[in-house]
């Protein structure tokens, strides 16, 4: 996997899965859902999240609902990469499953302010603040899961294998 | 081993598995409910035409049960044309429950299987002692697909319930407080086992109730052993042979958290996270707009039992609206047969269909900005049940029915 380098979003502890995306867009399209991201933990954020933008995170970030919808949201609006102090697990199963980058770094709080410019190395498991040089370790993706974000997600892993019917 | 190391190698074909080892795992069982609708948008996507092992899927619709919106219908719809392309036979459409609760009283989870499902609450299974876990929709359809699914060995702590717990605190109380005490994440990634005499001592239902809100601490996997009330439970509802579930004496390096529930109140989880966890003594005079007793952790009849037995000869405060889901069809005939719905209905209760209900926020008693709920539901997130100017507080059974008659939240030990 190549190297990510986005503008940063800075989020606390314990976002939920409510908090990306509310229940009442559950049943909705992407197209749909994507308008109301952090609707009421960051209400600027849709307005002025770009392509290219990562987010920065406390602890249990994605907790809640296995709703996949809120991993692919974020994706839909453009956040190439989430770094968090640590992920709800079934979060992090759906982001790498959709083929969106996470990756546990603890300490990372306090390490970044929004708008600073994070680069994450996957190969050396290594985040960088390019803003100010700061750097830290990540904790390393497991194969299977660099394999599955190389593929652009489960689905297209799937895809070359035949969709699992030879 | 522990009892997750246990059955991942088992799942895996190996001999051994050590935490934090990745293993590709064969499922028992699958678990889908509406999500199932996008389950099969994704299987289509990529061209998937059959399914492994269709004989190990269960579909129950639950969350839009009835449709609230045309959009909900259509969704089911798909469900319906999904389960009828891969030929899933155990698919109860709307007339089975709650997913969860559908999976546990009608004999398709048993002791020492893994189980994956579209839903975080999927953990509710480890009451049984199955290692069960929620998924997204697209890994079920890898799964599905290919009948097998990668897991990361989870470290096993361990939960030590002592004491006799006095009623009417509940094992709600007891998941509560260990959130509050612990944090969300005291699990995090990790399998957690419940022991103790207070572990023996409760029903197979109370047991439900902590192992559905394990995820709420953040775990991946929850276990009860397998003893003479799992026996009980599981006879009446399969025949099919399992590997009871015993535990371990704890390795020198697990994490054991002694837990005394002898002395343990009634306790609340207060807005807007899980573990944010106050004794009910502690609060101050908090009036309630509503008052939710069911879910897929306490709609069980035990705990309808205990909302009756709590409001029996009262009504519920005129500025409350007191709404009660049973959790399955089974359960909810079984309340009507027992006279425990028209307790219900003479106190002035609305009596909903089987199903998730409010408690995701899409329908059947959302709330205005301002209102606050008391629920015997799993999450208080923020605008989890409708408006974000909202307030939801957790509690059991017997405090959500106690506050729904004095109109605001109450120990019920003062009932």
């Amino acid at each position: 996997m190549d190297v990510i380098e986005g503008r940063v979003w800075v989020f606390g502890d314990n976002v939920d899965t409510d908090a990306i995306v509310a229940g009442e867009y559950l049943d909705a399209p992407i197209e749909e859902t994507i308008k109301h991201v952090f609707a009421s933990l960051k209400p600027d954020f849709v307005n002025e999240v770009r392509q290219g933008d990562v987010i920065v995170a406390g602890k249990n970030f994605g907790c809640g609902s296995s709703r996949e919808n809120a991993p692919a949201s974020l994706k839909a609006v453009g956040i190439k990469c989430i770094i968090a102090e640590s992920f709800a697990r079934i979060f992090f199963r759906n982001a790498i499953a959709i083929g969106l980058p996470v990756i546990s770094a603890l300490g990372v709080p306090g390490r970044f302010q929004e708008g600073d410019t994070a680069s994450i190395d996957f190969s050396r498991s290594m985040i960088v603040n390019v803003t100010d040089g700061d750097s830290l370790h990540a904790e390393p993706l497991a194969d299977e899961m660099i394999e599955i974000l190389d593929s652009g997600g489960i689905l297209e892993v799937l895809r070359r294998h035949g969709g699992g019917n030879q | 081993m522990t009892t997750a190391e246990k059955i991942l190698a088992r799942a895996s074909g190996r001999d051994i598995v050590r935490p934090g080892e990745y293993v590709t795992a064969e499922i028992d069982k699958f678990m889908s409910h509406d999500a199932f609708a996008a389950v099969h948008m994704s299987l289509a996507s990529v061209g998937v035409q059959k399914i492994c092992n269709p004989e190990r899927v269960v579909v129950a619709l639950d969350h839009y049960v009835p449709p609230p919106t045309q959009r909900a219908a259509s969704i089911h719809q798909l469900v319906r044309d999904g389960v009828r392309k891969y030929g899933i036979t155990n698919f109860y459409a709307e007339r089975g429950g709650i997913a969860h609760q559908v999976m546990m009283e009608k004999g398709h989870v048993l002791p020492g299987q893994l189980v994956v499902g579209t839903d975080s609450h999927t953990c509710t299974y480890g009451a049984l002692g199955a290692a069960s876990c929620g998924i997204g929709f697209s890994e079920m359809a890898y799964a599905l697909a290919t009948g097998k699914l990668w897991f990361r060995v989870p470290q096993t702590i361990r939960f030590e319930l002592n004491g006799e717990l006095p009623f009417p605190v509940s094992s709600k109380d007891i998941i509560l407080k260990i959130a509050g005490d612990y944090s969300a994440e005291a699990a995090q990634y990790k399998a957690v086992e419940f022991s103790g005499r207070a572990s023996r001592d409760m029903s197979v239902e109370s047991r439900m109730t902590i192992s559905n809100m394990a995820v709420e601490i953040g775990a991946k996997f929850c276990f009860f052993e397998t003893d003479d009330k799992t026996q009980a439970y599981l006879s009446n509802r399969t025949h099919e042979p399992y590997q009871e579930i015993h535990f371990e004496e704890p390795s020198e390096n697990m994490e054991v958290y002694h837990i005394d529930v002898s002395e343990m109140e009634p306790v609340v989880a207060i807005p807007h996270c899980v573990d944010n966890v106050k004794q009910i003594s502690q609060l101050e005079r908090l009036e309630i707009h509503q008052a939710i007793l069911g879910s897929c952790t306490n709609g069980r009849l035990e705990d309808l039992r205990i909302g009756a037995e709590f409001i029996k000869g009262k009504t519920v405060h005129p500025n409350v609206r007191l709404l009660v889901i049973p959790a399955s069809w089974e359960i909810y005939r079984q309340a009507m047969d027992e006279g425990l719905l028209s307790i219900f209905l003479e106190a002035g209760g609305i009596i909903l269909n089987p199903s998730c209900g409010p408690c995701f926020g899409a329908h059947m008693g959302l709330l205005a900005p301002g209102e606050r709920c008391i629920s015997s539901t799993n999450r208080n997130f923020k605008g989890r049940m409708g408006s974000d100017q909202a307030e939801v507080f957790l509690a059991s059974p017997a405090t959500v029915i106690t506050s729904a008659v004095h109109g605001y939240i109450t120990d019920p030990r003062e009932s």
